[in-house]
């Protein structure tokens, strides 16, 4: 879910980072005020164990394949969201800066779309409340907690991975970088990540498992301080969860399925570029190789872009971009010569260092 | 785990490219990171069919490398994963962006091409940049640019204990997974039966050693933040790669240089 550069327009990009840099202000000044210095190593180990965890692929039952975790929602629920938020921006700028994932202007968005969802919505609308919640009383306290500890997670993951989905189709579209129309990049996206958050939230359910068994002060809101109220009831639990399966279920996947793929939104579902209007097609009669994709084809050629290029003229765009191409194989020429020249001098450099 | 070996090799690479020494090396680290977000900035905002345009900036990666020594090949070498995703989302530009933009002699070449090449372009360009920022500069210097950017402390000295870590992390991992592997030969990743122990036994080993690393790091006196080495002032150098770079990039931005110069070619 990495995004590079290009994917984004400059204005996109800054508003992405203005956002994350927000969010990151507010972490840093919450952590501040918790004031515990012992926090700062124990958030950089755990930020370096996610990196390292996203090394190690998992096998995937049953498909063959393999997949790895991202780690917001594991982070938040052993460091509490605002550590969280700041470890995962740490992790994405290493991996940014030192290997090239995810560009250095599109951090903010990146930052965004992989931790904002999973460290404060992940955190605060599904790990919280049903962690503090009522929920599985009847089971006995330690078996209560493993299976709110499995819900919790599994529902953070795949909650905050479909938003964060999401978030990366908004902005590449919002950015006009891909010809690629909003709802067929939805309908790829959303499930491809419906799978990849749930096996995250599997893996991140075992390991804070492990860590409730082994250390269970480890993990948060396992166990309620004394005087502390219990803030989340049975009956809020029940309502974010609702929510969060209307978002899921209702809003994306409807999103996602009621639209058509591709090929056929840009034919026919465009009417700011008045296909439809031209064309007098119905969906009914499209095919890839019917005489109506030919026709379609044919008319959208002489009818829509066409007039804003007419190329023969030497004024028209088309004539600057050939002469464009000459111009850049000037500068491929200026840019060879470059290489040259150093390397020229680099040689003899060398040899003077040499001998 | 030999993907894991890779990931620190390419660490210590990044390492080594970045203590070397060069005219670039030797800039303030914040000059270079304000450069190079320049520069991304600039590459980024061109038109989707600007390729003539984009060109040009072709000579900024050149030239730095040129410049500092860091090899470009090696730059490629290490986006080779990441391309791939840049052209994923531009591939579909060709087939749905039709109409024919310019000829080259008789010979079509519609819109969709265009702006996915200059995709490609941008993608590359981008990545490049941020390439020889980070192979110029060391961590160390990164993270005292950053602070003299004004990000805050604790950002920075989690980057910096971060960064440290994740090789010690990664040589824990990696022991760990070649004793599984060995244990559990011909296995494909690991059995989701052990996802959790695995990941959680990590976890708890480092918590631990964070607990002493911070313990013996207070008895040397750290009080939750860095001094970084005091940077030299800023000097004229600075300054001026600093105002040259910008003004370049921004001139280029304006003026379609490419296209220029094939006007002089064809008077």
């Amino acid at each position: 879910m990495h995004m590079a550069d290009a994917l984004l327009a400059p204005g996109v990009a800054v508003g992405m980072a203005a956002a994350s840099a927000v969010a990151a202000g507010v972490s840093v000044w919450q952590l501040k005020k918790e004031d515990d210095p012992k926090r700062l190593p124990t958030m950089a180990v755990t930020a370096a164990l996610v990196f390292a965890g996203q090394m190690i692929n998992y096998t995937i039952p049953g498909t063959g394949s393999s997949g790895h975790i991202c780690g917001g929602m594991l982070l938040s629920a052993l460091l509490g969201p605002y550590a969280g938020f700041l470890s995962m921006i740490v992790v994405l700028a290493i991996q940014c800066f030192f290997f090239a994932d995810g560009g250095l202007m599109a951090l903010g968005a990146n930052v965004w779309n992989m931790a904002f969802y999973g460290c404060f919505v992940g955190y605060f609308l599904l790990w919280r409340p049903i962690l503090r919640g009522r929920l599985f009383s009847g089971m006995g306290a330690k078996a209560a907690g493993r299976a709110k500890i499995i819900l919790a997670s599994i529902l953070g993951c795949v909650v905050s991975l479909q938003l964060g989905a999401f978030s990366v189709v908004l902005e590449t579209s919002v950015s006009g970088i891909t010809e690629l129309p909003f709802g067929a990049f939805v309908a790829l996206m959303q499930p491809i990540h419906l799978a990849i958050g749930l096996v995250e939230g599997v893996v991140t359910a075992a390991v804070l498992l492990f860590v409730y068994e082994a250390r269970p002060e480890l993990v948060r809101d396992v166990t309620v301080r004394e005087g502390e109220k219990q803030k989340g009831s049975l009956r809020m639990t029940l309502v974010v969860l609702a929510l969060a399966a209307a978002v899921i279920g209702g809003g994306l996947s409807l999103l996602a399925s009621s639209n058509p793929d591709g090929l056929e939104w840009a034919l026919f579902g465009n009417s700011e570029a008045g296909y439809s209007e031209n064309m007098g097609l119905d969906e009914e009669s499209f095919g890839i190789e019917s005489e109506a994709a030919e026709r379609a084809g044919s008319i959208q050629e002489s009818s829509s872009f066409l007039p804003d290029y007419a190329f023969p003229d030497s004024d028209s765009p088309a004539g600057t971009t050939v002469s464009g191409l000459a111009g850049s194989a000037i500068v491929a020429a200026v840019a060879l010569l470059l290489c040259l020249v150093f390397g020229f001098f680099r040689k003899r450099k060398k040899a003077k260092a040499n001998g | 785990m030999d993907k894991m070996d890779r990931a620190l090799r390419e660490l210590g690479q990044m390492d080594e490219l970045a203590a070397g020494d060069s005219p670039v090396h030797r800039l303030s680290p914040w000059v270079k990171l304000l450069v190079t977000l320049g520069y991304i900035i600039a590459v980024v905002s061109f038109d989707k069919y600007a390729l003539s345009g984009l060109l040009p900036l072709i000579l900024y990666p050149l030239l730095v490398s040129q410049l500092s020594g860091v090899s470009l090949i090696l730059g490629l070498r290490k986006l080779r994963l990441v391309l791939p995703l840049v052209l994923a989302v531009g591939i579909f530009n060709p087939f749905l962006d039709r109409a024919p933009l310019l000829y080259l002699g008789s010979l079509p070449v519609s819109g969709g091409v265009v702006s996915m090449l200059t995709l490609l372009l941008k993608g590359l360009l981008s990545l490049l940049a941020s390439f020889l920022l980070v192979a110029t500069t060391p961590i160390d210097s990164l993270c005292a640019g950053l602070r003299k950017l004004r990000v805050p402390q604790t950002m920075v000295t989690l980057l910096l204990l971060t960064y440290r870590y994740v090789g010690v992390m990664m040589e824990e991992l990696a022991v760990m997974s070649r004793a599984y592997h060995l244990r559990a030969p011909g296995q494909k990743g690991i059995h989701y039966k052990a996802w959790g122990s695995f990941l959680g036994q990590l976890l708890l080993r480092s918590m631990d050693r964070a607990g002493e690393l911070y313990a013996s790091m207070r008895l040397r006196g750290f009080h939750g933040e860095f001094y970084y080495a005091p940077s030299r002032p800023c000097g004229g150098r600075d300054l001026a790669w600093l105002l040259l770079w910008l003004g370049a990039f921004a001139l280029l931005r304006l003026v379609d240089l490419g296209a220029l110069l094939g006007g002089l070619l064809r008077l």
